[in-house]
Parts: C-alpha cells; structure tokens; sequence
C-alpha cells in the first residue's frame, strides 16, 4: 500500500516536471556561477556581492553579451562555510558545466572552492577573498585559474600604517582585531609590521569576535592607553558599534580602517573623524564610477524603494565580473584554458582604477584613502602601489 | 517556579566519601587562581576595574530581561525555547521601524504642540517599547500555537527541534529583502545618549571632550537599562506571587494534571507565560538595540544563549536566579574581556557554569532535587 | 534538461536509501556468503559509479561524491549522538566539538607527515596510548575506594592525563626527529612517505584521532555526566562553543601555527576515498550495532528506561553512561578525520554551534534510536537540502537560493509537527534489527506528557 503511494507519487512528479521542461534555447549561452553566502553568519554580504555581478552581467547582455553569447547567471548559496561551498562549487561544475565562477566572498570558502576549480580547470575569480592562499597553493605555487579582485592583506594594512604615519603623523596606535576572521586578522597584522618598522609603537593589541556588541572593556583599555591612531580594519557593522561606543567613552584618537567600512550603512555620525583606505571615491568623477553607481541604484531598491548605494563588496563583485567577461571577449573562445591567460595579462579600467594582476594573481591598483567628515565620505589621498 | 528533577539521587546516609580532599583542593586551587586575577587587578588599577563592572553590569542587566522568558517557560513546559532569542530580535527590529520610519516616538510633539520637550521624548520612548512588546508578544503567542502546542504531547525533543526550526526561520526569513532585509542597519535611538564621568562628583561628558584620566564612566542608557530591568524583576516577583494567574502559573509548573484538576486552564497559562517572557524579551531587544545601536536578523542569538546560560547557572525556573545569574554572567564577561582575552570569555563563562552545576546541581537559586513521586 | 537534474535528485535520494535497505538487508541474512557478497556488491556499486565513466561521465559525478562523503561523516556523527542521545539518554550538544577535535587531530597528523615531521603521529600515537594506559591505572586505583567524589577522580585523571601528554610529547618528538631523513620533505619526499606508507599513516590518524577524542570525551564526561540531563545538555554545548574558540585561536593560545586559526588549516592531503569513508561507517554501523545487542546495549538501554530500576538492577549508572558517551565522542572523532581528509580544508566556521545543531536535527529526524533512522536520515537530509533544494531553486532565478535556508526550517517544522517521533520511528532493516529491546521512552513520555499537558 505504502510502496504504490510511494510509487504514484514518484510518477505524478516525473509527469509534472516533465510537462515543464523550458524549450531549448535558441542563442548559445555562457554561464558563470556567482557563489555568494545567501544565508549563513552574513547573508548581507552575500546579496550585495550577487548584486554588483548580476549588474555587470545585465550590462553586458544589454550590449549583446560576450561574443555574441548571452550571458546566463547561476546563482548559490555558499554560506560562507566550508561544505556548502565545496557542495555548490561541484554543483555548478558538474551539473551546469560552468567554466567561470566569481565567488565566494569569505577566504574560509573561497579556499577550498578554489582547489576544486583549478584541479577541474574553471577560471575563477574571487571579488572579495584577501587571504593569500586563495591564489596560491599550500605548495607554494599559483593555481593558474584563480584569481581575485581585492587587495590581499599586506598592501591595505601597508598603506593605512603609511597614511597613520605620515599624514597623521602618529607616533602610536592601538589595534582591534577579530581574530576569527581573516580579513581582519590579516590587515592588523600588516599594519602593525608596516607600523612598527616605520618607527611607530603599537601601544595595544585587543582582539573582540564578530558576534560582540559590547567593547566598553576594549574602549575603556583604549581611553587608558591614548594612542595617536586606533587601527580597526573591520566590516562596518562592527564599526559601528564600536565607533559609536568609543564617542559615547568620549574617546578622541582618530580611527582607521580597511575598504571593509565602505557601505551606505556605515554610521558617519559615529565614525566621523575616521579614515579608511578604499578602492574609489564616490566623488570620482570617473565615468566608471559615475555610472557603476547610477546603474546600481536604479536596478536596486532598498526596502523603502531608495537606490542602493554599492558598497565595497558590490563594487568588487561588480569590477570582478567585468574582469572575468573581458578576458573571455579577449580570449575570443569560451575556453578556460585561454581565458585564464588572458585574465593573467589583462588591463582593464574598473571601478576601482586601472586594474592588471601580479604574478600570485593578485590585482594591481592603487588605493584611495577616505575620511568621514560631516555625515560623508570625503575624499582625502591617493596611494599608489 | 518549581524545578521538577529528573535526575534522583539518593538521600541514603552513606560512609563518608573519601579522597573527597582531592576534589576540594581543586576547586579550591581554582578558585584562589580566579580570586587572585580579580583582587590583583583591583590593586592594580581600580578605576578600570570599575569601569569593567559598569560595563558588566549593563550586558549583565540586559541577559537578565532575556533570561526571564527563558527561566519562565522552561519552567512550564520544560522547553529550552531557542526561538526566544529571535523574538527579541524582532522585538530590536519593530522599534527600529516605529522610529526611523513612521517617527512614532515624535506623537506626542505632533498630539500635543506644547509639551516639555522631556516629557515628549519619554512618552514617546515608551510607546515604542510597548509597541514591540505587543508585537513581541503577538509573535510568541502565535509561535507557541503553531509550533509548540501540537507537540505537547509528543517528546521533548520534538519541541527543541521546532524551536531550533523557529529560530531559523525568523533569522533567514527576516534576511530576504522584502522582510528586515540581510543588512547591518544602524538604528537611530529615539532619544540622545547623554553621558557622565564620575571623578570629584558626577560631570556631564560634553560632545567631543575626553573624560580626564582615572574616571568611571556610563551613560543614560545604562541607568534605563538597570531601572527597566529590576521592575521587570519586581513586577515579575509581584506577577508569580501576587496575582491569579500567577498562582496559576505556578500551579501549573508544579504539576500539571493536578492543576487541570484544580480547574486550571493549563493551555491559556502556558501561553500566557510565553506571552510574558516574550514581552520582557521584546523590551529587552528594544534596549540593546538602543544601547549598542545597530541591527541585524542574527541579533538574538548570542545574547540568547548567553542568557539561557544565566538562566541555567541561577537555577531554572527561579526568576531570582535567573537575574543573580545574568549579573554573574555579565561580570565574567566584562572581567575575562578586560583581564584575559575576548576569545577566552565563553570559556570561562561555561567553566563557571559547570563549577557552580558541579558543586549546586540545580544552580545557585535551584530547588533541591526532589525524588519523582 | 535543468528539470531532468530535478528529477535525478529526486531519484538519487529514493536510491540511496534503498541502496542502504539492500545493504543491510544482505548484511542481516543467515548465510556468511551473502553476507559478504553484500558488502563487497555494496562497496562494488558506488566504486564503479563513482569511477567507470559511461558515455564520457561517471554516474554519480563530483558533486554527488562530495554529498556522499558528507553524508557518510554525518552518518558517522549522528550514530555517535545517537547512542549517546536515543539510547542512553543523555541531551548531548558536544558532539560537534568532538568531530572537530577528530577532524584537526588527523589533518593535523598527515599534515605534518607529508611535510616530513613524523612527531604529529607519533605523539598522538603515544600519547593516546599512555593515556589509555593512565585512564586504566587510575581507574584501578579509584575501585579501591568507595564513593569517590566525582570532581576529585577528575583531578587524578587530569592530572594522569596531562604528565602522560608531557610523556608522549617528548618520546615522540625524540622519535619523530631520528626519522627525518626517511620522511623527506614535503618537495622531495622519502621512502615513507609513498603512497602506500600514507594510506597506513592515513589510516592510524584516522585511529589515533577517535581514540584522542574519545579520551578527551572520558575527561570532560566524567564530571559533567553527572550534571542532569538539560544540564548536561547545556555544558556541552559550551564544550562545542570552547573547542571553536581553541579553532580559533589555534596559532595564538594554542602551539600549532601550521592549523593557522581562523584563516583555516590548507594543504591536508585529500586521502579520503570511497573505501574509506565506506568501511569507517560500516565499522562503526557494526561496533553500534553489536554492543547495542550485548549486555552493555542492555545497561545503556536501561539507564534510559528508568535509572532507579537500573541501579537496583546493579548496574553502575554513571560508567554506563560515561561508556556510551565516550564511544558516541569516538564515532563523532572518526567521522571527523574522514570529513577532513575529504575536503582538504579546514576552517573553524564549520565547527560552530550553530552548524553543530545539525546531528542532533538528523537523529530526531530518524527517529531516536533507531540506527537505521540516523544512517537513512543522514543520507536524506543531506541529499535533500544539499542536493535537491540546491538544484531546485537554482533554476528559480537569482533571488530563489536566498529561500534555501526559509524553506529547510519549515520543513523542518512540518515533519516535527507530524511525525515527532521521527521518519522512520521504530523501524530497524535487515541487520540493524535488535532483539529484545522495546522502545517505551517515547511512549512513556508521551503518556506522562499527555496526562499533564
């Protein structure tokens, strides 16, 4: 009885799904897998990184695609851990047959997806990984098809000690740092090298994890100390909080950060007096950048129907995408093995400046440095590499 | 409330243990090394020490408004209610539209042109905070009714597991766009953060100004957030037993069939005290979200599961516990934080945890265990 | 062709569970020969799925492997808790720190190996060796006591535990450096580190690494096993949260660089293949299943039944439970060493309590204990929110794979709210089938509920 239930169930599915099968499609298509962490610890980030590409995905199928293939988008989570990721990355590997990925946004992810796609020779390129084994094996070697749209942890922290250093003219800083999480762990400790060998001291080192809302213990360790600088090279949630606090203490010393701050939801009220290095300003007058913004806003809403504005994340998603399509349209063949070479020798002129890659696929671009001052995000240096 | 053991132990008087000493000299070891860590500190630098316990005690405030629905309907229903933490989220998020979008807590400026501008922003406050409450307290209801009630009669675990499907699906369903939205969102308070510093008197710390050097300081929002939360304690205390349905809701924790028996109408009490700890957990996420001013869907878990754990180390079920038991959490927190390291503050509060269950198995406020009849 | 993969999902899940109906249908039967033949056509199937390609492709491709692989390190997990939960009684929420433990335990064995440093073998090897050897002596010296408190047995095993810790440490490293040469290093490697040597050294990683979180279990269980049962359930979640945060910091507080912290451990040799996830579940399918039909299946079982009559019974309660909990703890650590030789990566994000919730979802799912449940669920339940639910909203569009995780909490939600008592509830197959034993928890507690609800 219960087999026959089983069974006729078995069948009315195979008919209904049979019955909509989509017919085929008439132009050649060429999909590329976004791997974004839709749900899992921050699902923010994810949407925000999907969004950026699938702009620059639509931009390119307005103009009629890449060699005259329309571009088809797909979609998955990967939250930002390990086994989804792993679980997505052979999904669209072996089930879509993609050949480009632009993903994961977590290095924790990233890693793992980057071994299965250079073993399976997919190109993929990552918009907002910084740890240095995305693109270089534990061997010590560069997988030839990853690659990443960010800067890796060294440069960041290098030029936000330089800038404390030189245009603050700071003598000593205070480093707060999430020590679960990559990204932070590996500006801070940059910063604090780049610091110290540049003469400065770092007067205290405090670590918080992600989850912490509460850092009266680390401000109240900060009010004590005074430093000239407090180095925060954190997401802006976290900023946030802290900033916030850190007014409330009535602590004065400047903060700075990493292109982590970049968002519309950055509270400028509280992290006023901050400086944060950053791919672009969005004072550029670029046209990149005026119509990278333009176009991003009048495809997304927020839930109020306001524009978004992109932040970092949607940036790099969006410069990492143009990337990986532009090298196709040079390779002129939908064939990894040509893309990744082309991507490797690539110039091309994103939202966040001239863009080529090094030899560990690390891009090569300059950064902008930002201070928040009266509710905006001004404008303050350019450092070149 | 009443904990009803399920654990017996034996009451026999057995010979003395022995070797017991090696047992007491590590909990003595233990304790002399936590004692030490704390006392030297305090020689060390008391102003920053008293720095930490006022931050302590205002996650510590804050983990007991959450504790109490925890204690509460774990107590009744014996639920570890892991959706609770997701109410005070949405309770956080309610108040956050209520000010940034319809500017609820300005009706009294609008209603009435010529209040005190004092009394309007209290007035207003509060509206705010009922409004979550109600909200919070909707939501809880409708989520005991769905969710828990059909499972009454089925095993425990059944319900844990739906509490964890709850809490899941207020966190990701709150994610989607159209919902709360996945975002950070800073959250605009709807009053201003004054702040003092305490050296030769009280002072006001003025916008920008540094507070000299060796002063406490602490703000406004800490002083609402003890106040709010020790009525709650009192109204509680006076609500479980003073009142009707109080009695009731102790009857009912106590033993079930006996009090349907007494005429009792067991469902409305235990969805009554849902609605209870899910009004104190909405006020509770509208204060923390004003104290540390920023929002997001996966709010609630940590403080959630931090405030479970106080609940557990006061004793379950025991209102007073869970409050003695939030304090204790808050400070081992604020202390390990600024003492040891951030990453070590879990761990030291769950080796407290197990010490006190070690040598209290029932917590520090826990009714002894008692032999299942 | 995008509803046939749909379609094929659905079929993927339908045939596995009857692929593990078959199995453990041929490993119930009387005969020896089909009993072998079972397990070897077992094993034979997926092989030659995994491998023979057919028309230019295997049958199950990479993305089917990995769910396989991950499914049979959840099985692995879930029987543990399941033992300790669905038979024994005790709430446990640490199961995933254990896994965690196994899983940075070996990868950090043949991590070093590969790299030429023999001292990761050989003081796990020697240290959980002594440690045995201390938990054994201990134990003999505590029996002559009576009544010993259970804090002060902790301190002697603490303190046994940790000079035999020292010991290892400096035997093995004295061995580990006379072996050098024969290692090599990890850009010219020596004699042993063939790929024969590495799959005996995978092998005893895998070993030494349930057996370390096992000892580590017996530690932590001994004192909190006598908490009650949400208590208990409570201070092992913390024991989860504390080992995440020793992830965490693994360079920092911890001596181990090479594990990076929470920038995640990279370059584990991907050792793991079908064979041995196959015969790992399968050891630890047959281990669960034969003490569970033996005289300390009973006591375990009857510690969950009512602990007063069990006593009377004269059965030792708390080393009853201290039994199950360490071998759940060791299954948990197996699992772990094959889930990190599968993916070659190991991050701190994927031990997490949140994540760690998930064997405690898929036990319940099975049905408490029941075997059969927890194994058919494990596979089910990834296959389904790792495979179908992926593939389905994928073709959705854009916006549908941010609904994945809404739509796995209601199904969750619905099937507790129809079946609570689990998928399969009572029903053992073929060979998991345990005589004697009637399961009256959830019948009891269902009454006693019923009446007071």
């Amino acid at each position: 009885m219960k087999s026959r239930i089983v069974l006729s169930i078995l069948v009315l599915l195979t008919v209904v799904l049979a019955s909509c099968t989509p017919a085929a499609p008439a132009q050649k298509e060429i999909k590329v897998a976004i791997l974004a962490p839709l749900s899992g610890p921050v699902p923010t980030f994810g949407v925000m990184t999907r969004d950026g590409a699938l702009a620059a995905i639509d931009e390119w199928n307005a103009k009629g695609g890449v060699l005259g293939m329309k571009i088809v988008p797909i979609v998955e989570d990967s939250q930002c851990t390990p086994d989804p990721a792993v679980n997505a990355a052979n999904k669209v590997i072996d089930q879509d047959k993609v050949h480009y990925i632009v993903g994961e946004v977590c290095s924790k992810a990233s890693i793992p997806v980057s071994e299965i796609a250079n073993a399976k020779g997919v190109v993929q390129i990552s918009p907002t990984s910084t740890n240095p084994d995305v693109t270089v094996g534990s061997d010590g070697k560069v997988k030839p098809y990853i690659f990443r749209a960010c800067f890796i942890d060294p440069f960041q922290g290098q030029v936000g000690a330089k800038f404390a250093m030189e245009n603050l003219g700071a003598k000593t800083a205070f480093i707060m740092l999430d020590q679960a999480n990559d990204y932070v762990k590996g500006l801070a400790e940059f910063f604090e090298k780049s610091f110290t060998e540049m003469g400065g001291t770092i007067v205290g080192k405090e670590s918080y994890t992600a989850t912490d809302t509460d850092f009266s213990a680390i401000l109240a360790k900060i009010a004590e100390a005074k430093p000239d600088v407090v180095y925060l090279p954190d997401y802006y949630n976290i900023v946030n909080l802290v900033t916030k606090q850190a007014k409330e203490k009535g602590i004065t010393s400047p903060f700075i950060g990493g292109d982590g701050w970049d968002s519309s939801d950055l509270d400028t009220a509280a992290a006023d007096g901050g400086y944060f290095t950053n791919h672009y300003s969005p004072e550029d007058p670029r046209p990149e950048v005026q119509n990278f913004v333009k176009a991003f806003g009048e495809k997304y809403k927020d839930e109020q129907g306001n524009p978004k504005v992109p932040d970092a994340l949607a940036t790099l998603a969006y410069d990492a995408t143009n990337l990986l399509l532009t090298a196709i349209q040079q390779a002129g063949a939908d064939d990894p093995a040509k893309v990744k070479d082309a991507m490797a020798g690539i110039t091309y002129n994103g939202v966040s400046g001239k863009i080529t890659f090094d030899p560990n696929h690390n891009p090569v671009k300059s950064a902008t440095i930002l201070k928040v001052t009266e509710g905006k995000v001004k404008f303050e240096a350019v450092v070149n590499p | 409330m009443q904990k009803v053991s399920s654990q017996p132990s034996p009451v026999i008087h057995e010979p003395k243990a022995s070797l017991a000493w090696i047992g007491q000299l590590f909990l003595v070891a233990v304790a002399l090394l936590a004692l030490y860590l704390v006392v030297s500190n305090l020689i060390k630098n008391p102003i920053l020490f008293t720095q930490f316990v006022v931050s302590g005690l205002q996650l510590g405030f804050v983990y007991a408004m959450i504790a109490l629905g925890y204690t509460m309907v774990y107590g009744i229903v014996k639920l570890i209610n892991f959706a609770h933490g997701d109410v005070f989220m949405v309770g956080a998020f309610v108040s956050f539209y209520a000010v940034s979008r319809f500017n609820l807590h300005k009706w009294p400026e609008t209603a009435f042109p010529g209040i005190s501008e004092g009394l309007a922003v209290v007035i207003g406050s509060i509206t705010v905070m009922l409004l979550s409450m109600i909200v919070c307290v909707m939501m809880a209801v409708t989520i005991e009714r769905v969710a828990y009630k059909p499972l009454r009669d089925a095993p425990r675990i059944a319900a844990l597991i739906t509490a964890i499907g709850v809490s899941f699906f207020l966190e990701f369903f709150g994610a989607l766009n159209f919902v709360f939205s996945p975002r950070f969102i800073p959250y605009d308070r709807p009053f201003e953060v004054v702040a003092w510093y305490i050296k030769d008197g009280i002072h006001r710390i003025t916008e920008g100004q540094a507070p000299p050097d060796n002063s406490v300081t602490f703000s406004n929002i800490f002083i609402i957030i003890v106040l709010a939360s020790i009525l709650v304690q009192f109204f509680l205390q006076f609500l479980v037993r003073s009142t009707k349905i109080g009695i009731a809701m102790r009857a009912t924790s106590f033993d079930k069939p006996a009090a349907r028996l007494m005429g009792i109408e067991v469902d409305r009490v235990i969805s009554f005290t849902f609605a209870v700890g899910a009004a104190f957990a909405g006020l509770g996420g509208v204060l923390y979200a004003i104290a540390y001013s920023s929002i997001y869907t996966q709010l609630g878990i940590l403080p959630g599961l931090k405030a479970f754990v106080a609940a557990v180390l006061g004793g379950i079920g025991s209102i007073p516990g869970a409050f003695v038991g939030a304090l204790i959490m808050g400070q081992a927190e604020a202390l390990t934080m600024g003492y040891i390291s951030t990453p070590m503050r879990d761990a030291v509060a769950f080796t407290i945890l197990i010490i006190v269950l070690l040598v209290r198995p029932t917590g520090i406020f826990g009714e002894p265990e008692k032999e299942k009849a | 062709m995008e509803i046939g993969f749909l379609l094929i999902s659905i079929i993927k899940i339908v045939a596995i569970i009857a692929y593990l109906y078959g199995l453990f249908w041929a490993m119930g039967h009387s005969s020896k020969w089909v009993k072998i033949g079972g397990v070897v056509l077992g094993f034979a199937i997926i092989q030659a799925a995994l491998s023979v390609p057919i028309g230019g492709s295997t049958i199950l491709n990479n993305f089917d492997s990995g769910l396989l692989f991950q499914a049979c390190t959840m099985a692995m997990v879930a029987l543990g808790l399941n033992l300790i939960y669905g038979f024994n009684g005790q709430f446990s929420l640490g199961q995933w720190g254990f896994y965690g433990i196994g899983a940075y335990t070996a990868a950090d064995i043949t991590f070093r190996w590969v790299n030429g440093d023999a001292s990761g073998l050989f003081v796990v090897g020697i240290g959980v060796i002594l440690g045995g050897i201390v938990i054994w002596l201990v134990g003999g010296f505590l029996r002559k006591y009576r009544r010993v408190p259970v804090l002060s047995s902790f301190t002697l095993y603490l303190v046994g535990s940790i000079i035999a810790g020292a010991v290892a440490l400096f035997i093995g490293k004295s061995i580990a450096q006379g072996l050098v040469g024969m290692l090599g290093t990890a850009a010219s490697p020596g004699p042993l580190n063939s790929p024969i040597a590495m799959q005996i050294v995978f092998f005893l990683a895998i070993v030494f690494a349930g057996i370390f979180a096992a000892e580590i279990s017996f530690l932590f269980g001994l004192p909190v096993l006598s908490l009650g049962s949400d208590y208990f359930g409570i201070a092992t979640l913390g024991f989860t949260i504390v080992v995440n945060v020793l992830m965490v910091n693994s360079d920092t507080i911890l001596p181990f660089p090479e594990m990076k912290g929470g920038r995640g451990m990279i370059g584990i040799p991907k050792l793991t293949t079908w064979f041995w996830a196959f015969l790992f579940l399968l050891a630890v399918i047959v281990i669960m299943r034969n003490i569970i039909r033996s005289s300390h299946g009973r006591a375990i079982l009857s510690v969950r039944e009512d602990e007063t009559a069990a006593r009377a019974m004269g059965i030792d309660i708390a080393s009853t439970k201290l039994f199950a909990f360490v071998l759940g703890s060791l299954f948990a650590g197996l699992g772990g060493a094959v889930y990190a030789h599968y993916i070659g990566f190991l991050s701190p994000g994927t031990f997490t309590f949140l994540v760690g919730f998930n064997p405690m979802i898929i036990v319940v799912f099975g049905g408490l204990g029941s075997m059969t449940g927890t194994v058919a669920a494990s596979f089910g339940w990834i296959f389904f929110l790792e495979g179908l639910l992926r593939v389905l909203l994928s073709q959705m569009g854009t916006e549908a794979p941010t609904w994945r995780f809404v739509l796995y909490p209601i199904a969750l939600l619905l099937l507790m709210l129809l079946r609570p008592q689990g998928l399969l509830g009572n029903i053992e197959w073929g060979f998991l089938k345990v005589a004697l034993v009637k399961r009256t928890e959830l019948a009891q507690e269902a009454s006693e509920t019923a009446a007071s609800g």
